[in-house]
Formats: structure tokens, C-alpha cells, sequence
């Protein structure tokens, strides 16, 4: 069978099924891990870092056997990896390719810049409307004010 | 079902702003009836307002309610380290609506949350303060007889001023021409003025009051505080520029009110409060009708 990834990204072994997220860049691989809580699941993930990219500098790739997202949870990585894309893998081959699109409301990740936001005091789920997506500036439903892409902290 | 709060002018729609005015405007006929008898109303005051408190407690005294409460948080169980969700969930249990003032911003849509009854927003942080800008749409409708076509002066600290920002937003909903009097560093923040421009709607921005003064049918001032400017100096050099005075006011608009937030310190000269042009006693006034037609939509009293 012949494997459709290109050799680099063999520098991390091939998966039978699941998905492929690639093109995450290196310095955020830790956060997409933590939004999509797969450091919570039980499926075989490996991943690999600091990998050369010809178009986003370090990237990074992360396989995971056996699982397969629906489009609201993957999108939520698209605030810290915009440029990602899935490969979603059957049988050692990919037979969708995916891109992330930020969605439209943001709830529970990122944390409000502003101190004097309730959400900062209180066990509050942080809940965001998207108002701009590239670059990306949310507006919080509880203080109405904007948390814009260099202040956004993930949770 | 969730019950209706009150927590930003925004979840009003202009039909329901429009409603709620022509209530107050019968409540200002016959302001005292019996429509809240039996029911119960919590005035959770966890930083001091008291005129706003005031305004509320008249407010249902008048329609046979009662009120219970707090008037700052070191009289309430936020002393003893209980959060906002349990003061709000027990709280609940005792009363029919809920009126809330909190220094932290977002509070109040919180509590609406949490709340199985109704909840004003008093005022959260420098967020949001609805009831203040539906008393000051219903203090320019009654003294202009309509929204439409106004020319509106605000003046003072409109960069950090949390009022002007929601009767600016408010205002935008009717065809409104602005003019913001400000000193450099308290100018109206861009976010605002993109806001205008994109509805069409006009502004002129000048430090000098006298040049707009006479094309003014409301005027609001507010009021520009020492601790905003970074540099003293500069305070020194604006803080008699944006104070109202008696002979100013010789060629405005013979319909033209002069608002205010309250509490005035000097930025409204006291020879000002004889002139009829000065309104910003019966606006406080007008608070208790507005806060009266509030507290009996969310009711489903009227």
C-alpha cells in the first residue's frame, strides 16, 4: 500500500485510522493538545515538534488513532492554529482533507483580557462573540469588551 | 423559562425602549398605584450609589412594593468571602426581582443567569448602566417631543464617561447629529465615532464649547475628573474650560435642556439651576417614572 503522506511527516509514524492535524505552528502545539483535551483521552497520539516547514517556519503534526472531530470542536484550535488542516485518515489513507475556520462564538477557551471582567473572579464559563476573525478579536458577553489576537490567552 | 432581565440598553429592542418611555410618561400622569402590592424587590447595592438606590426604592414604594437589601458590600455576606453566585441564588428565593450594582464588569449578566427572577443592572463597573440612559431618552423625549433629529452636545470626559457612551449608542437608533466637547485626552474613544459613520449619522469634535452651544437641543455635560489625566498639568489647564456657566447659555436654543448624570461637583455653576434651560433635577425626577415603567415590564406587570 502506498502511503500518501510525504516522508517528513513519516518522522512520525503513520496512523491506520484516525486524524492528522498538520500545520499547527510549533508554538502552539501545547495549546491545540489542551483545547482539544487530548491530553484527557485514551486514544494513541503522537505527535512531533519543531518540524521544518517550507511555508510556516517550525510546525507541528499530531496523530490521533481512532478519533474523528465534528467541525465545532476542531475549529476552536483555529484561534491559535489558523492555518492547520486535517487529514482524515481510513485505512493508511486520507480520504478527506480539512481546513479550520474560526466559528462564530467561542465558549469556554480563552480568557478575557480584561481584569475587572467577572469571569476573572468567578467559576464563569468565558463565552465570546466572534467579531473579527482574521485577525481575531473576540467581545466578551459578560464585560462587552474586546479581547483581540495579541492578548488572547487560552484557559 | 428564563424570566426577562435588564442588563445592557442593547437587549432592548426600539420598540421596547419606545414602550417602556410612553409607560413612564403614565406613570409621571399617576405615579402612585397599587401594582406592586405583595411583591418584593432586593436592592443589592455591593458598592454605594445611593441615588440610584434611592431612585429605585421610590420607585417601588410608590406602586406598594417593598424593598429589601443591602447598600454597600460591607454590610452584606461578601465580607464573609461568599461569591456572587450564591448571593444571587439565595437571594432569589426571598424576592420578586433583583437590583444590582456591582464594581465588577459582566456582574450583572452573570446574576441574570443564575437568577430565577428578574434582574436590573445598576450599574457594573464602568460596563453598562441601562436604567440611567432609558431615564435620560425619556428626559430628551419629554422636554424635545421626539427622538428624531437632535442635536446632541456632550461634554466633558467622554473618553472614559460609561453614560455618554450608551446615550450615544442609544441615540444612534434615531437620526441624531452629535457634537463632543472634550479636552484632547478625554476625547470620544474611535470605536464610538467608526460606529456613527457607519450609520451615517453626523459628528463634529471641538475642545471649545461656545462653538456648538447655540445649535444644541440637549446639552449633557459630565464631568472631567483630576485622577484621568496623566499629567497634572494639563488638568490645570482644562478644568475651568468645561464648566457651564449662566451667561453662556444667552444665545441657545429656547428649547435647549441642560442634562447631567449627577452628582454635579463644579462643572454646572450654581447661577446655572435658575435658568429654565437647566433640567438635570427633573431628569433625576423623571428616574423614579422610568424605573417604575423598568421594573413593571420585566414584571409582565403592564
Amino acid at each position: 500500500m502506498k502511503n500518501v503522506n510525504d516522508p517528513k511527516q513519516l518522522l512520525v509514524s503513520a496512523i491506520e485510522s484516525g486524524t492528522v492535524i498538520d500545520h499547527i505552528p510549533a508554538s502552539t502545539l501545547f495549546k491545540v493538545i489542551k483545547i482539544l483535551r487530548l491530553d484527557r483521552i485514551q486514544n494513541q497520539i503522537t505527535f512531533g515538534t519543531n518540524l521544518e516547514s517550507k511555508t510556516d517556519g517550525k510546525k507541528a503534526i499530531i496523530k490521533i488513532a481512532g478519533k474523528f472531530f465534528e467541525d465545532d470542536d476542531i475549529n476552536r484550535i483555529a484561534l491559535v492554529a489558523p492555518n492547520a488542516k486535517l487529514n482524515i485518515i481510513r485505512d493508511y489513507k486520507v480520504i478527506e482533507k480539512r481546513v479550520v475556520e474560526v466559528p462564530d462564538t467561542i465558549n469556554a477557551i480563552a480568557k478575557c483580557m480584561n481584569p475587572k471582567c467577572i469571569t476573572n473572579f468567578e467559576k464563569v464559563t468565558t463565552r465570546f462573540r466572534v467579531v473579527s476573525k482574521k485577525p481575531v478579536a473576540l467581545k466578551c458577553l459578560y464585560c462587552e469588551k474586546i479581547t483581540d489576537q495579541e492578548r488572547l490567552e487560552i484557559i | 423559562m428564563k424570566p426577562r432581565s435588564l442588563v445592557s440598553i442593547d437587549d432592548l429592542t426600539t420598540g421596547e425602549i419606545t414602550k417602556i418611555l410612553s409607560l413612564a410618561a403614565e406613570f409621571e400622569e399617576n405615579p402612585v398605584q397599587d401594582i406592586l402590592r405583595g411583591k418584593v424587590v432586593a436592592t443589592l447595592f455591593f458598592e454605594p450609589s445611593t441615588r440610584t438606590r434611592l431612585s429605585f426604592e421610590s420607585a417601588v414604594n410608590k406602586l406598594g412594593g417593598k424593598v429589601i437589601g443591602f447598600t454597600d458590600s460591607a454590610s452584606s455576606s461578601v465580607t464573609k468571602g461568599e461569591t456572587l453566585n450564591d448571593t444571587i441564588r439565595t437571594v432569589n428565593n426571598y424576592v420578586d426581582l433583583i437590583v444590582m450594582r456591582h464594581p465588577i464588569e459582566g456582574s450583572a449578566r452573570y446574576a441574570s443567569e443564575i437568577s430565577t427572577v428578574p434582574v436590573i443592572n445598576a450599574g457594573d463597573g464602568a460596563n453598562q448602566h441601562p436604567t440611567q440612559t432609558l431615564l435620560d431618552l425619556y428626559s430628551i423625549l419629554k422636554t424635545q417631543g421626539t427622538l428624531d433629529n437632535l442635536n446632541i452636545c456632550l461634554v466633558g470626559d467622554l473618553k472614559y464617561g460609561r453614560t455618554v457612551h450608551s446615550l450615544l449608542m442609544a441615540m444612534s437608533r434615531w437620526k441624531t447629529s452629535f457634537n463632543f466637547v472634550a479636552p484632547e485626552e478625554l476625547m470620544m474613544p474611535d470605536e464610538y465615532k467608526l460606529y456613527l459613520r457607519n450609520l451615517g449619522l453626523d459628528y463634529y469634535e471641538t475642545p471649545d464649547l461656545n462653538e456648538v452651544i447655540n445649535m444644541a437641543d440637549i446639552i449633557y455635560m459630565t464631568r472631567v475628573q483630576r485622577e484621568r489625566f496623566s499629567d497634572p498639568m494639563e488638568y490645570e489647564k482644562v478644568k475651568n474650560a468645561y464648566v457651564l456657566h449662566d451667561h453662556m447659555l444667552s444665545d441657545t436654543k429656547p428649547g435647549m435642556k441642560i442634562l447631567h448624570p449627577l452628582p454635579r461637583v463644579n462643572e454646572i455653576s450654581t447661577d446655572v439651576d435658575a435658568n429654565a434651560k437647566a433640567y438635570y433635577f427633573e431628569q433625576a425626577l423623571n428616574g423614579v417614572y422610568t424605573r417604575q415603567a423598568i421594573i413593571c415590564t420585566l414584571l409582565g406587570l403592564k
